[in-house]
């Protein structure tokens, strides 16, 4: 696809605005169990922020040897092990470290 | 010459190669925020007493500034199309437009810091607004230095007309705005959909 085009950014802005409406509103007007809201929230999050890369920031356009998205999928595992990692052991030292509560 | 016949390397000029490298600090930026993300997820409970992020976050100014800084980022996408135009009229009015879409976004985020310490939930009240002052505070000086970024290199722009180095200028601050948008998605998502309630 073409990088930069009129029609390509309208997309990712029209795409943009339904997506964080529809987050918006999920929230706000269903009365659900929170997991599952916040998983539908989180999926409309991930969705727009393809939206943005592929519109927006032309990731996955380019020709061989993809340098840019190299770099993107070391940064994301970067991110991953950060924060699941921390998560995960800060959740595991509060339920170590608390005191019965008997 | 053999070498480059092995690799075909898009990255051949030293525009690109800027190009590239800028992205790589963007990717590096994305760690950083990352730790902040972690540290909002780990500290969120920890109020000491205080109130919760329910309490005290608003949903609908998160909405009004999610919108507003999309809109910013449309703007500044129709700007950098200027440039294989060779208007710099038009890229000046729309990078114009994104500044004023920037600068109410950092002032919507100073009213939020306002409103929160005059009620006495500072930054130094608990572990929760610690956290929550130092991912929106990162956040909002990224806006800042983009709109830095805008006054300058419009200013290069018009002074110089779009030489090599003016376009590759405005190109990296594309990408950046761009990625602060991005970054914003997740913090409307995980601090105030998620967290805040």
């Amino acid at each position: 696809m073409e990088q930069g085009t009129f029609r390509a950014y309208s997309a990712g802005f029209i795409g943009s605005l339904l997506l964080t409406l529809a987050a918006y509103f999920t929230v706000v007007g269903s009365h659900g169990p929170k997991l599952g809201i916040d998983l539908a929230v989180a999926a409309f999050a991930v969705v727009q922020a393809a939206l943005v890369l592929y519109f927006y920031l032309d990731l996955g356009k380019e020709s061989k040897p993809h340098w840019n998205i190299t770099v993107f999928l070391f940064m994301v595992l970067v991110t991953v092990l950060i924060v699941a990692g921390s998560i995960w052991i800060m959740y595991h030292l509060n339920y170590n470290l608390m005191p019965k509560h008997s | 010459m053999k070498e480059s016949e092995h690799f075909p390397d898009p990255h051949h000029d030293v525009s690109a190669n800027t190009v590239f490298g800028f992205w790589v600090y963007l990717m590096t930026d994305c760690i950083l925020f990352a730790t902040l993300f972690a540290a909002y997820a780990v500290l969120k409970d920890g109020t000491f007493g205080g109130p919760s992020a329910k309490e005290i976050l608003i949903l609908r100014d998160a909405l009004w500034m999610t919108l507003v800084l999309a809109a910013s980022a449309f703007t500044c996408g129709i700007a950098s199309l200027q440039i294989a135009q060779n208007n710099v009229k038009k890229l000046a009015f729309w990078y114009g437009a994104t500044f004023l879409l920037g600068f109410i976004f950092i002032g919507m985020v100073g009213d939020d810091f306002d409103r929160l310490i005059e009620l006495g939930n500072g930054w130094q009240a608990n572990a929760f607004l610690t956290s929550y002052f130092t991912l929106m505070g990162t956040h909002a000086l990224h806006i800042a230095f983009g709109l830095l970024f805008m006054i300058v290199f419009v200013a290069q722009a018009i002074r110089w007309g779009f030489t090599p180095m003016v376009v590759r200028r405005l190109h990296c601050l594309k990408i950046f705005w761009f990625f602060s948008y991005l970054i914003w998605i997740f913090m409307f998502t995980i601090v105030y959909l998620i967290g805040a309630t």
